[in-house]
């Protein structure tokens, strides 16, 4: 303890990627510090308490469902069990049942495994499911981890495969939401990653949310030997000769490891270093932001008839994936999650509803306190009738209703502009121009949770056998 | 040190990085790989282990001699006989 302590390995960030890089540093026999500036784990995915009830902050679902018993070639989730050890029933993953993608009238519906979705595509584009079927070959397997490659449109691939653009665009308006911090497009390899991870391995959710994740990873860092530090936020970075030579924290103490690990943000991270300016690497802030309405129903949806686990809507056939110009929030589009439609096995003890848009940041920022307020209620009140069109009227057994804005994710996470997706700059190697300095979390590649612990364990066994 | 005791560590190090798999009937000739699903990084994982706990260091070139259980008492006997004296 004291002011000045030593470690072979500081990370920045107790959330799914800190703790799994922790977890897996540990097992190298490093001694590992891991600084959290928020009094609860989970970075982007945490958990809070209001108005009586509990909340996850993103959790949607989980990608990458694996099937118990499942023997075959190694996938993202079987990966993260053996490298952490540790044992899947932790996790308490349930399945969905089924998802669905609708664009104006049009409606595809998929499952776990790529069965269901082939079948809803030769109903509704009897033409094109050769090409779904060819699409879906060729993009078999995933590609190797932490290599550097240049980015690849996916929407000029796809025309290779799929000549109704309406098809395309509803394959693609999952992947995007739930992968791509890329404005209107995502990077092919990108694509393939979550082509895999959410239609053909697929969706599923921890029955009691993201805290059983949580503390399933925070235990195994304690059995590691592990150090935590709570409500300790690293403020600067000293660099000298192209290394981090200390770690400054906010209540001016000083900490100092041979490697550093930060799942700050790239571009966060580089403004924290004592050699870069306040508004450094400009270009590569992310820009993506969204609002969300979460609310706690008396009745669960399927009892309203409305069965989808999650449901990508959008109003037209062309579906924009970008920061609306004129708007505060783009209410053309939505993500309509629904925990209770995973729950098979016995009803949750609470029933939601999650409702996603994507936000203008800077609009949302620049509101005054009581005008960003209103804002907020305006945008919960118009979220609520689009919904209500797509999944059925909800609205009377609504008790209680929470919402974030791209204010509340910078609030509490420190990710610029609100951008929960990061950078479309990702650094794919981990690797920065410091040689002990190294990106974890979403600016390293993967997203969503799955992806952010492979990115802990990703550089963590570079790191860690170096 | 006897070959149990050998063999037991071994079993010890998979169970802990493969909670997983069952270990209980395994066929000391047998490639432990077609017994159990390992893969590479697994056995990255076992001489990790091996160097953290007994001080034991597989060199790279000598990871195939892990390949069976028995391979695993044999090559591995000597060493953390050395590492404990």
């Amino acid at each position: 303890m004291g002011s000045s302590s030593h470690f072979d390995v500081a990370i920045i960030g107790a959330g799914m990627s800190g703790l799994a890089a922790g977890i897996r540093l540990a097992h190298f026999g490093k001694k590992v510090c891991i600084l959290e500036r928020h009094s609860v784990w989970g970075g982007l995915n945490s958990f809070y308490k209001k108005g009586g009830h509990h909340f996850d902050t993103g959790l949607h679902a989980m990608t990458n469902w694996l099937e118990p018993g499942y023997r075959g070639p190694r996938v993202p989730l079987q990966r993260i069990y053996r490298q952490l050890r540790l044992s899947p029933e932790l996790f308490q993953l349930e399945k969905q049942g089924h998802s669905q993608v609708i664009f104006g009238d049009v409606r595809l519906r998929f499952e776990n495994g790529l069965e269901r979705l082939a079948s809803e595509i030769a109903r509704e584009f009897p033409a094109e499911v050769d090409g779904f079927l060819r699409l879906a070959g060729d993009l078999e397997g995933y590609p190797e981890a932490n290599q550097d490659v240049p980015f690849e449109s996916t929407r000029d691939r796809l025309e290779g495969y799929i000549k109704e653009p309406l098809l395309r665009e509803m394959l693609l308006a999952p992947l995007l939401w739930y992968g791509s911090a890329h404005e209107d497009d995502v990077d092919f390899e990108q694509f393939q990653i979550l082509f895999n991870s959410i239609y053909r391995e697929g969706f599923c959710r921890p029955r009691e949310g993201v805290k059983t994740i949580i503390f399933a990873l925070v235990r195994r860092y304690a059995e590691t030997g592990g150090e935590l530090r709570r409500n300790t936020g690293v403020s600067r970075l000293l660099v000298r000769d192209g290394v981090v030579t200390a770690i400054e924290l906010d209540d001016g103490a000083v900490v100092t490891a041979s490697q550093v690990l930060s799942s700050a943000g790239l571009v966060e991270t580089m403004r924290l270093r004592s050699d870069q300016p306040k508004d450094a690497v400009r270009e590569h802030e992310g820009q993506l932001a969204f609002t969300e309405a979460i609310h706690v129903l008396k009745r669960p949806m399927r009892e309203l008839g409305f069965d989808a686990a999650i449901t990508f809507y959008n109003r037209g056939p062309r579906f924009t994936w970008r920061s609306p110009e004129d708007r505060l929030v783009d209410l053309d589009s939505s993500v309509i999650c629904v925990p209770d439609n995973f729950a098979h096995e016995s009803p949750l003890a609470e029933h939601r509803l999650r409702v996603t848009h994507l936000a203008h940041n800077q609009r949302w920022f620049s509101l005054g306190a009581e005008e960003y307020e209103a804002e907020k209620a305006r945008m919960v009140g118009a979220s609520m009738s689009v919904t209500a069109g797509v999944a059925g009227d909800f609205r009377p057994h609504v008790t209680y209703t929470d919402a974030f804005t791209p204010r509340t994710v910078t609030k509490y996470t420190g990710h610029i502009n609100g951008a929960i997706y990061g950078s479309p700059h990702k650094q794919k190697t981990g690797r920065t121009d410091l040689g002990n300095l190294f990106v974890i979390g979403t600016d390293q590649g993967m997203l969503g949770i799955v992806g952010a612990m492979l990115s802990g364990v990703a550089v963590a066994n570079t790191v860690g056998s170096g | 040190m006897t070959e149990q005791e050998v063999k037991d560590i071994v079993i010890a190090i998979i169970n802990d990085i493969a909670p997983d798999e069952d270990t209980s009937n395994l066929d000391g000739a047998v490639r432990l790989r077609e017994q159990l699903d390992l893969d590479s990084m697994d056995f990255l994982d076992i001489v990790m282990e091996l160097r953290k706990r007994y001080k034991v260091e597989v060199p790279e070139d000598e990871y195939m001699q892990l390949a069976t259980l028995d391979g695993c008492v044999s090559y591995l006997k000597p060493k953390l006989e050395a590492a404990a004296a």
